[in-house]
């Protein structure tokens, strides 16, 4: 047997094995998408049509009521305003902190740095649950539990994993342009905010995206700083929602999980090139 | 530039870092190993009591069964979901066509996380008009209680978790696109058969990425919290009281601020032992390109 006998018999293979292999993967995807078909389809059933067995499938009379309700007794737009406004700084204050200091990580040397840079991946390993009650404390003393600050405010300190993204971005850029530009007399802030920022606009838009999709779906943090209702983002008030019912209006709730589950949907639709590459560099999840 | 003004201008563009770790990271880490030597409620300062907050752990129950359910968790949902999504990117990497929608489709669930994602399956867990009970109706099979059984609440987080096995498979595909395609062919022209090629072409090209994400779901799976709290609030009588939200429930709950931090610095250190020993196995088994050992 030659190579290109072998090669044949190994593509005909290949070829019926990757007709086997496109109806296991439509079979997959169905699984992995039902879930999201169930949502959506609960969202447009009736409270009666819900609590029925067996389940229909498809809505018998599909309307769009329970998005209304969303709106008008779960009252879900001054929590969207929340979440929002809490994502919205979280990215401005990632894009601006982080960039500096992987601008400062990329493009000078200076006794320590390699230290600090240790640091500065050591503290990805850090679990925030480890840490969370101590800063708790310190935000209790600044008098900030029950407002959206302790949310906001770290961000503006640099995230570790966004650091790390941008440093790899800045460090690919060529140097001469960096040098051109101080020749021509731009002090080094101008040089990072009009020769470096633009440059690596792709890596800061992969930044704003994870970084708006962790504080969008944050829990954890919320839980322990909002007190008050009318504070909570999206997350909380969906939390407080099983056990703010006898029996839940699952329609309605489904609806209000898919609303909020939307912002993130879409963002990965339309800036997937971003995600892949976020994910691909850094090992970080959405 | 001068070596004197190239440390200036480094550490004032890393400043906020250095301020955020200092006051977000370091201060919160000492601090918490300091209220852990304490009984602290918040009210009241804190009053050094020792020793007493770790044995008192050791002879709590919740604090057995919090660590029980979060092993239990991680030791099915972490391989399970690795061994899942590693199939999906190798099915995924050998289509010719169609890649990128099949990549969009599966991941798509990972966007759906969290609470929406939570709160989706309790109602498709629910034992009575829930469509994974229907679905088992359907082979004449009477469907457990799910997560208000002891037994099946863990379980059904495991289940539900394997739903997001897209964000691995994205990993996966990246790392299968970086196999040389020479390494392959010139192991079909030896005649290896298609399990030779996975086990030695394959796995140790793709086995830095194998290990990296091991430690990242590790790690995730031992801080799970958000099911818990939105699904069972830790129950079916302690079922799904993981250890995160055991730490929740006596800092901000109970506000028993020492207890609570003893219990974060053992996790802490557990990540930090886990982390190394996963590191230090995985080096006898892990390729690195260009012979680099670490």
């Amino acid at each position: 047997m030659n190579a290109q006998t072998v090669r044949n018999g190994s593509r005909k293979k290949a070829k019926a094995g990757s007709v086997i292999g496109i109806l296991v993967l439509i079979f997959i995807t169905i699984i992995m998408l039902f879930p999201i078909f169930i949502m959506i389809t609960t969202s447009l059933k009736s409270l009666g049509e819900i609590f029925q067995f067996p389940p229909s499938i498809i809505p018998k009379n599909p309307s769009l009521d329970n998005y209304v309700n969303v709106f008008k007794t779960l009252n879900f737009l001054p929590y969207f305003k929340n979440s929002i406004l809490v994502s919205a700084c979280v990215v401005v204050g990632t894009l601006l902190s982080s960039s500096l200091v992987a601008f400062g990580f990329s493009r000078y040397d200076a006794p320590g740095k390699k230290l600090l840079f240790m640091l500065l991946l050591a503290t990805m390993m850090i679990p925030y649950p480890s840490i969370m009650i101590p800063q708790f404390l310190l935000f209790n003393q600044l008098q900030w539990i029950d407002t959206l600050k302790p949310l906001v405010v770290p961000a503006f300190f640099g995230s570790a994993y966004m650091v790390f993204l941008l440093k790899q971005f800045f460090g690919s850029l060529n140097n001469e342009l960096f040098d051109a530009a101080r020749i021509d007399g731009c002090n080094e802030f101008r040089v990072y905010r009009k020769i470096a920022l633009p440059l690596c606009k792709p890596a800061l838009a992969t930044v704003a995206i994870f970084s708006f999709i962790w504080s969008w779906d944050d829990l954890l943090s919320p839980v322990i700083y909002l007190n008050s209702t009318e504070n909570y983002t999206l997350p909380v008030l969906l939390a407080s929602m099983t056990s703010k019912f006898r029996v839940p209006p699952w329609n309605t709730m489904m609806s209000a999980a898919l609303l909020t589950a939307l912002p993130c949907m879409l963002l990965f639709i339309f800036c997937q090139k971003y995600f892949v590459e976020g994910i691909v560099t850094t090992g970080l999840k959405g | 530039m001068k070596r004197k003004t190239q440390t200036i201008h480094f550490y004032l563009f890393i400043l906020p870092w250095i301020l955020g770790f200092l006051i977000f990271s370091l201060y919160p880490i000492l601090a918490s190993l300091f209220y852990s030597f304490t009984d602290y409620n918040i009210t009241s300062s804190p009053v050094f009591v020792g020793l007493k907050n770790y044995i008192t752990a050791f002879h709590d129950e919740i604090f057995w069964r919090s660590i029980k359910a979060t092993l239990y968790y991680t030791a099915l949902s972490v391989p399970v979901g690795l061994l899942l999504s590693l199939i999906f990117a190798l099915l995924l990497n050998q289509l010719a066509v169609g890649k990128g929608l099949f990549r969009t489709l599966m991941y798509l669930p990972s966007m759906v996380s969290g609470v929406s994602m939570s709160l989706l399956w309790v109602w498709i867990f629910n034992p009575q008009y829930g469509m994974a009970n229907y679905f088992l109706s359907l082979f004449g099979v009477q469907g457990p209680a799910w997560l208000s059984s002891e037994t099946w609440a863990v379980p059904s987080l495991i289940i539900m978790s394997f739903w997001t096995t897209g964000e691995g498979m994205v990993l996966f595909i990246a790392a299968l696109q970086g196999v040389p395609r020479s390494l392959n062919e010139a192991a079909l022209l030896d005649g290896a058969n298609w399990f030779d090629r996975f086990c030695n072409v394959t796995m140790p090209m793709i086995s830095p990425v194998f290990m990296f994400q091991l430690i990242i779901n590790v790690i995730n799976s031992f801080q799970v919290f958000t099911q818990a709290f939105v699904m069972t609030q830790g129950g079916p009588h302690y079922a799904t009281t993981f250890y995160v939200y055991n730490i929740y429930q006596n800092a901000f709950v109970d506000f028993k601020m020492g207890y609570a931090s003893a219990l974060s610095w053992m996790l802490l250190i557990v990540v930090m032992v886990v982390t190394a020993l996963i590191m230090k196995f995985s080096n006898k088994y892990v390729y690195y390109e260009g012979g680099e050992n670490g």
